[in-house]
């Protein structure tokens, strides 16, 4: 019976975009090549780090939920630690509370989405303030 | 110092009108607790980023622990703060 699992890595900001879609897609055939099957998948984009790692103050972000058994897991992570470009790395499984939570959250985060371009579309004057995502990197610094 | 604020109040202070502390996972019916959600998480966390103690929170033990595991996690990911001053 395989297990669910989400696992969330920070790659280096020294990448360009296209480098860290290779990166993701590496990752992504790391897991099929294994026989997962990739559930859900979300890009946060580049974002400021708490606390520094390796001399970084920022790095992207990446999720990938992913339904596999237990070995793969482990054949993962071991990619990730040989791999220079990833500065950290988390897999969690997931208990039936947190695939029900995962849910919710990603209907929350289309429904946004999609009111946030609704926003855009009526009213492109008025500049919402966003999510602490993309640009918080100067943003926060400028406060 | 204490001794001299006594004074001031002639009738006991009403200790038992003190509002009763309630676990917030309980009563909402959360049933997980997402460590990607930093904003959330901080309502647990003291200005030194230190978890708070459940005698202030009042969660359940079990939340508790699950708030705990949370935070850890998302200290790892850099989403949250080891140490730091003036978290609020």
């Amino acid at each position: 019976m395989a297990n669910q699992y989400e696992t969330v890595f920070i790659m280096t900001p020294v990448l360009s975009e296209e480098q860290m879609k290779e990166t993701v897609q590496k990752f992504e055939k790391v897991l099929t090549d294994k026989g997962a099957e990739i559930v859900h998948q979300e890009n946060w984009g580049l974002r400021k780090l708490e606390y520094p790692i390796q001399k970084k103050s920022s790095g992207f972000y990446h999720l990938i939920e992913f339904k596999a058994e237990g070995s793969v897991v482990e054949a993962l992570e071991l990619q990730y630690r040989r791999d220079e470009r990833i500065m950290r790395f988390l897999t969690v499984s997931m208990d039936k509370y947190a695939i029900a939570y995962a849910e919710k959250r990603r209907a929350n985060r289309k429904e946004k989405a999609a009111a946030k371009e609704e926003v855009k579309e009526e009213t492109p004057v008025v500049e919402q303030p966003q999510e602490v995502n993309n640009e918080s990197n100067q943003t926060e610094q400028a406060e | 110092m204490a001794q001299q604020n006594d004074i001031k109040y002639i009738a006991p202070v009403a200790v038992d009108i003190k509002k009763k502390k309630y676990c917030r996972f309980k009563k909402s019916g959360i049933k997980y607790i997402d460590f990607k959600d930093p904003e959330f998480l901080k309502k647990f966390l003291n200005e030194q980023g230190k978890i708070l103690p459940r005698r202030i929170t009042g969660n359940s033990l079990k939340y508790q622990r699950r708030v705990a595991q949370a935070v850890k996690r998302a200290r790892h990911l850099a989403l949250l703060p080891y140490v730091t001053d003036m978290l609020k």
